[in-house]
């Protein structure tokens, strides 16, 4: 194995194991060695994180591509481009690969691989071998998720939902269900190889409350894959149980439960939605302190509220069930909880503004989709409230409304984080930086086009457009002709970044160290790209992670 | 136009044709004006921030606020209350909806891939569609064969899930005739989107023309077809074999078994639709004060009797008046004697937890 040898110590000096870089580059984490193996078998995290990057981009296309295709199909009301079988197939693949190939994945395992050890002072995460093999899980399960649904397809949405997936549905349940296990198990890994690593490798002088917030947010999102997970795990083998053996478990005619199945998949799914989130929330935490040159207003508190959504997401999942005919006591109660978790999330939010008031903000491109991934997120949280309130959620339930509501907190929230967060820490990652003017207009298109293709929703699922209809009343067409076109505009939004962030890697201008004056060690302490190991030696730790006046005054200079 | 370019009746928001409608509504509006008011307010600070202290010059260095307690107590609390009142608003609507009036007529629902299938009480059938006369309140109760759908009427603003197994209900007076979308809401297959249909609110005499219209020979026939073709009659109609069954509907049954253990004497338990299905499809989850456990009463299960037969046969027991019930014939024999087929009485009290 030719992967680059990692003393247990943080080294002063250069490497004996490594090839010679090139003369002029300073040694960095990706001139250390150019073999395949040295990639395709690196225990590198920051190797591992951009593996990371071209699989999760692979599986964005493949589900923007399913995406395209429903809304094409949408364009009228009568099903003319797919049959209705090939459409349930098409919304399926979307939701499973968006949600389990993307999202979920998307900013811990690359961005999180990437800055988690840089930003707590240490040179790898705590299991550099186990971070590799969740890496491997996560190709496996993709692969044999994409072949089930592309060779066969499933055709039970990405809910999966019992009597109908267990004995009605003919696709390929059980291979669907057995990839979902292994991605399970991928990031179960990851949160637990994260959670280990902030404990027990912290540079010293880092102490908890020294931490970035992205870190932070990076706990409570691995708290969240560690104890949510394992009960997807569970119900999808209880699935292959009911399906393959015929043991009577959801199944009303073998004496099972439907809704049993319900409680259990909610149990996981509605966490995941924080686990798509809450890194957003933390990159933005980043992004907005970083463009303001000003110290993040109330640390501690979004510190802790991001810990308190993950928790309190675990005990909401019932509001997903209001009309299916649970208990009006469970239905209150659940009810009640669930606006208890918009009040952490407002915080956040307000907490941000304050953050700006009286800074000096710069419009700098990852700005750019901060301010979107605010609009986007406040309207995508705010439209919560519609469905957590009982009244009004009997008529929501189970519309486009639903559909509209949380693309704006999985696509509007979590993607423009994600995209801030690439924009952001691009420089670091790769030495370049890309090209501020399409940049720019990529951020613009995408809230815009978002705007355009998910608002004429709300009024679609007010209206009473169920979810998943292939085929639908004639009077909802002209909103679903808006929304397809938002789409368009909204998918080029996407492609740009596709095309100039590759094209800064040979065209772009060499990043400085810290280009955008930030504070964070990685910017601070480390060259872009980072040395292999990250620090040449153990990093100075400020006394508190934002602290601007600190910068030395070339670092402000550089920056725009 | 756009308009005449696309189908017709283009409309932004739904009509409001049942009594519960303006309720949710106004809920909405309060709900959209909290929205309203507070996406406003974060984009205004945003933008307004964001040009007020954009920044000047590249040596900026604003100092930082670390919080502000009696602030942050301000942004916690405030956002806490609304929710608050919308929580108890909700629950207050919510109760309206799910929680439906004494005097309304039962119509049964069936949801099956995929297609709705409706009973009505004095026996007529639909597909797809529902007739009510506007002003009147009914309940569905509502049941699937297969898989679970929902049955929803977008602009009565209710919606409630047909699961296999059970009986949900859900309410409503129409308040406005016209005809309204009757949709599947909950996936349920290939073609979930065509799980679709019509609720034609009629005025009262346009209702009476249209039940007198419909074919004799309604559920509450072929339920009673059904009783003697499935042999439950052999037993029904001989008070010492098994309960008669008449007038029995929603009045409460003395019960001597709950789940295979005795119970204490007194225990009562209504026999709405749910009850009846259970004794149908489980006689043994509750047996009758009086008769013994294990039942003599076979397990009519799914292969049997199906959910649509059920709810015909559950239609025959409610019509079902004293002295009504037919004797037996000759078409339907004693069925053979079963094994603890004798009558036992459970001895008062024992087994008493
Ligand atoms: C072999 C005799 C037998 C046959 C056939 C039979 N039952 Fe029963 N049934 C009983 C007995 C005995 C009970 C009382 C014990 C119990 O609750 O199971 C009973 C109870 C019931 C009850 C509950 C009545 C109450 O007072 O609580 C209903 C309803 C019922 N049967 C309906 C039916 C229907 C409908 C059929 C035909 C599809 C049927 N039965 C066929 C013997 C029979
Ligand atoms: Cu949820
Ligand atoms: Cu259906």
């Amino acid at each position: 194995m030719s992967t680059i040898n990692l003393d247990r110590g943080l080294i002063a000096g250069a490497d004996g194991g490594t090839t010679t870089a090139p003369a002029k580059a300073p040694l960095n984490y990706l001139n250390c060695e150019s073999t395949v193996a040295s990639w395709l078998l690196t225990l590198d995290h920051k190797r591992i994180g951009l593996l990371y990057l071209v699989g999760i981009t692979a599986m964005f296309i493949l589900g923007g591509t399913f995406a395209s295709l429903i809304r094409f199909e949408l364009l009228t009301p009568k099903g003319d481009v797919l049959s209705g079988d090939s459409y349930n197939k098409t919304f399926t693949a979307h939701g499973v690969v968006m949600i389990f190939l993307f999202l979920i994945p998307s900013i811990p395992a690359v961005l999180g691989n990437f800055l988690l050890p840089i930003m707590i002072g240490t040179k790898d995460v705590a299991f550099p071998r186990l971070n590799l093999m969740s890496f491997y899980l996560y190709v496996g399960g993709g692969i044999f998720l994409s072949l089930a649904l592309l060779f066969g397809g499933v055709d039970t949405g990405w809910t999966f939902y019992t009597p109908l997936s267990s004995s009605y549905a003919n696709g390929n349940v059980m291979a669907a269900a057995l990839g979902v296990f292994i991605i399970g198990f991928s990031s179960i890994l990851t949160g637990l190889n994260f959670i280990v690593t902030i404990h027990r490798m912290r540079a010293p002088g880092m102490t908890w409350f020294r931490m970035p917030l992205f870190v932070w947010a990076m706990y409570a999102t691995s708290l969240v894959q560690v104890l949510g997970t394992p009960v997807v795990a569970i119900t999808v083998s209880l699935l292959g149980f009911e399906r393959i053996l015929g043991v009577g478990i959801f199944d009303p005619r073998l004496g099972g439960d439907p809704i049993l199945f319900q409680h259990m998949f909610w149990f996981y799914s509605h966490p995941a939605v924080y686990i798509m989130i809450i890194p957003s929330l933390g990159v933005a935490s980043e992004l907005v302190t970083t463009f303001s040159r000003k110290g993040i207003f109330g640390y501690e508190i979004i510190a802790c509220s991001s810990i308190a959504i993950a928790i309190f997401g675990f005990i909401v999942w019932a509001h997903h069930m209001f009309t299916s005919g649970i208990s009006p006591y469970a239905a209150m109660v659940f009810s009640f909880l669930t606006f208890s978790v918009a009040i952490p999330s407002g915080i956040k939010v307000f907490s941000w503004l304050a953050t700006m008031f009286k800074g000096s903000i710069s419009y700098a491109s990852p700005m750019m989709f901060f301010f979107g991934f605010i609009g986007l997120f406040t309207i995508g949280g705010m439209t919560g409230l519609f469905l957590s309130t009982l009244g009004t959620d009997i008529h929501l339930h189970d519309t486009y409304f639903v559909v509209a509501h949380f693309h704006y907190i999985m696509v509007g929230g979590a993607i423009m984080g994600y995209m801030g967060g690439m924009h952001y820490w691009w420089p670091k990652i790769t030495g370049k930086m890309y090209s501020e003017l399409w940049s720019k207009v990529s951020a613009a298109l995408i809230f815009v086009g978002f705007n355009f293709t998910f608002f004429p929703q709300f009024f679609l699922g007010y209206l009473g457009m169920p979810r998943r209809y292939h085929e639908y009343p004639e009077e909802l067409q002209v909103l679903n002709v808006l929304s397809t076109v938002g789409a368009s505009v909204l998918a080029l939004g996407y492609i740009l970044p596709l095309l100039y962030l590759p094209g800064s890697l040979f065209f772009g201008a060499k990043a400085p160290k810290n280009p955008w004056g930030a504070s964070t060690l990685e910017w601070t302490e480390c060259e872009s790209p980072p040395h292999p190991h990250n620090f040449e030696s153990n990093p100075p730790i400020p006394d508190h992670v934002y602290d601007y006046s600190q910068l030395s005054k070339e670092a402000v200079r550089v920056s725009h | 136009m756009v308009n005449s370019m696309f189908a017709s009746e283009f409309q932004l928001f739904p009509t409001q044709a049942s009594s519960v409608a303006p309720a949710v509504d106004l809920l909405t509006l309060f709900i959209l004006a909290v929205n309203v008011g507070i996406t406003v307010l974060v984009m205004v600070l945003l933008v307004v921030f964001a040009i007020l202290f954009r920044r000047k010059s590249e040596s900026d260095l604003p100092k930082a606020i670390h919080g502000n307690v009696p602030l942050e107590i301000f942004w916690t609390a405030i956002p806490s209350v609304v929710c608050l009142v919308m929580f108890f608003w909700g629950v207050k609507v919510w109760s309206e909806i799910v929680v439906a009036p004494r005097d309304a007529t039962e119509i049964y629902v069936v949801g099956r891939q995929w297609m709705w299938k409706l009973q009505h009480p004095g026996g007529q059938r639909e597909i797809n569609s529902l007739h009510i006369p506007v002003g009147s309140t009914f309940k569905m109760i509502v049941t699937a064969e297969d898989v679970i759908h929902s049955f929803s009427i977008p602009d009565f603003r209710v919606k409630v899930d047909a699961v296999p197994g059970r009986y949900s209900q859900m309410w409503f007076t129409a308040t406005k005739p016209g005809k309204y979308h009757l949709y599947c809401t909950e996936f349920c297959g290939t073609e979930h989107s065509r799980m679709i249909g019509w609720v034609h609110v009629m005025e009262r005499e346009d209702y009476s023309r249209w039940l007198n219209e419909q074919a004799e020979g309604g559920d509450g026939l072929q339920g009673r077809k059904l009783f003697t073709k499935l042999q439950c009659i052999t037993c029904h109609s001989d008070a010492n074999k098994a309960p008669l069954l008449e007038e029995i509907f929603r009045k409460e049954r003395e019960i001597g078994f709950m789940d295979g253990k005795p119970v204490a004497p007194g225990t009562r338990v209504l026999a709405a639709e749910s009850y009846l299905r259970e004794s149908i499809r489980y006689p043994n989850a509750k047996i009758h004060r009086g008769f013994s456990y294990p039942s003599i009463m076979p397990v009519y299960d799914r292969d049997l009797v199906s959910e649509e037969e059920l709810l015909q046969l559950i239609t025959y027991i409610r019509s079902l008046k004293q002295g009504d019930t037919p004797a037996r014939t000759e078409e339907t024999p004693s069925p053979q004697p079963t094994a603890g087929g004798e009558k036992t009485f459970a001895a008062p009290g024992s087994g008493n937890k």
